[in-house]
């Protein structure tokens, strides 16, 4: 397993000298990610508190749906927003396919699901707690939104966490819209499956270690200005 | 409020980050859809630094199997097609997705395996007589199994041996449905025979022990072609840089620097594009 051996002393280097194509790499995987965390979560979240603080005939249904899509294939998101976005679909015109646009935009199909769904359980046992005073206060329904998401905040923001781990860690539906291009589109996860079919096992896995890493910096920095944020909070 | 605050510096951090791994691009691009082994071999890396140069047009590869990249372009989802499956690449120009396919560069394919070599076929020149006796062996063969040219070309010598391989298909046949280094890796995983072509072959890392057991055949002669997308039918292809690359391709220069990229000293594609045009 000298692979292994191999693989951090690469992952070390690559990342002690700073490689400018690695550094390039990291940056779109951030960048797309990110972004599209950031626009599944502005969808879900209003969408995962209605539907937690709701009750409407089949709701059962559609909390099941959602629970269902949290398992979508990467590989089949990437398909449907290829043949959308394809000079011969329907949205051709927009010439955004192989751009990391349409990297953020499979992506944020991909996670809304996880993040709606996530979400709804944690409002609704959130609301629970809260109906009778919001009942009793007579609060009107996007206040009531707006202060069961505050007051779910840090749990929302693991969820948030969550989808962003499943948006940069997948690679099958980016390699198929992105087209995995030098200095254009291509991520972390495409990279390593560039590498792996090269042989490169050793420095596929250093790409690995690295992108461990990138998912460790995001975690530890949300979770940085968590405790800034709860500090000033309590002072 | 202090954690408003907090907040908006975490906005301001993260519009920052954005702009910062964001660079504007406007330069003058071209996307091409090409075989994977042009890209794996590195042969990208080699020319396309040398073009920008001269013209400063940025080429952008889609490197994916001849079947798709072929798909890709009929859906005029590229600019430049350069594959290697020369009646596939005829078929494409004949319905008007490409302009006219020219020769680009040649090598060849070659069959390695496990030095225990099962089938005893080291040596031989003839694939399908090599073929045939790896189905008589029932040998383990892993196949692309994924209509790229590669998977083209072994599907038209499995015809020549007159074996169907389809028929052993799970058992000693075994297809990756995948690309050539996924499947090299496969073969190399379970003692497999494999046909890959040479350039994939000889920038591959992870050989393990496998070795080189058939070649030479010129049934086993691979041809890359290289053809402007119609615009006519692709209204959205860029057609004058399309073209340029092309030219420069086909031309003294860009023949030049495919000669002169060497892995390990060893040639890995041969310029032909003044030899027999059609």
């Amino acid at each position: 397993m000298q692979d292994f051996g191999q693989a951090f002393s690469l992952a070390f280097q690559l990342l002690w000298t700073a490689d400018a194509d690695l550094m390039e790499i990291i940056g779109l995987s951030l960048r797309v990610s990110l972004t599209a965390m950031a626009v599944s979560c502005a969808i879900a979240l209003p969408v995962g508190a209605a539907l937690g603080m709701s009750r409407f005939r089949g709701r059962g249904a559609a909390i099941i749906l959602l629970n269902a899509l949290m398992g979508l294939p990467p590989v089949v998101v990437g398909l449907c927003v290829y043949l959308m976005l394809s000079r011969a679909g329907p949205m051709g015109e927009l010439g955004l396919l192989y751009t990391p646009t349409a990297m953020i935009i499979a992506q944020s199909i991909l996670i809304t699901p996880i993040i709606a769904a996530l979400s709804r359980q944690v409002i609704e046992d959130l609301h629970s707690e809260y109906a009778e005073q919001f009942r009793s206060m007579c609060v009107p329904v996007h206040t009531a939104v707006g202060a069961l998401l505050w007051d779910a905040r840090y749990s929302l923001l693991t969820v948030a966490l969550a989808g962003f781990g499943r948006a940069v860690a997948e690679v099958g539906a980016v390699i198929i819209v992105g087209g995995n291009i030098a200095h254009l589109t291509r991520v972390m996860t495409t990279a390593i499956a560039l590498e792996t079919s090269k042989g490169d096992l050793a420095l596929a896995l250093a790409l690995g270690m690295v992108l461990l890493l990138i998912a460790l910096a995001v975690n530890a920095v949300v979770m940085a200005l968590r405790m800034t944020a709860t500090r000033y909070a309590y002072a | 409020m202090m954690r408003s605050k907090v907040l908006k510096v975490g906005i301001t951090i993260a519009g920052g980050l954005w702009l910062a791994v964001s660079g504007a691009r406007a330069e003058e691009s071209i996307i091409v859809q090409s075989t994977t082994s042009t890209q794996n071999s590195g042969l990208y890396k080699h020319l396309l630094p040398i073009f920008r140069n001269k013209t400063g047009i940025k080429v952008n590869v889609v490197a994916v199997g001849t079947g798709q990249a072929i798909k890709n372009a009929r859906n005029c989802d590229g600019d430049v097609l350069l594959v290697h499956a020369k009646q596939a690449e005829e078929k494409f120009v004949k319905d008007g997705y490409g302009v006219k396919r020219t020769d680009l560069m040649y090598n060849d394919f070659i069959v390695v395996g496990p030095p225990s070599d099962p089938a005893r076929v080291a040596g031989i020149k003839d694939a399908p007589a090599a073929f045939r006796k790896i189905s008589d062996a029932r040998a383990l063969f892993a196949s692309r199994g994924d209509n790229s040219g590669t998977h083209k070309k072994e599907k038209r010598l499995w015809g020549a041996s007159g074996v169907d391989p389809r028929s052993a298909s799970g058992k000693w046949y075994r297809e990756t449905g995948s690309g050539m280094g996924a499947t090299l890796n496969t073969g190399v995983g379970m003692g497999a025979y494999v046909m890959t072509d040479r350039a994939t072959w000889i920038s591959f890392r992870n050989k393990g022990d496998f070795r080189i057991l058939v070649e030479g055949d010129d049934d086993l002669f691979n041809q890359y072609g290289v053809i402007l997308v119609n615009p006519e039918k692709c209204p959205s292809v860029n057609q004058a840089a399309g073209q340029a690359f092309i030219d420069w391709l086909v031309g003294e220069d860009g023949q030049k620097a495919i000669g002169n990229y060497k892995l390990g000293g060893k040639q890995l594609f041969f310029p032909n594009a003044n030899k027999g045009q059609s």
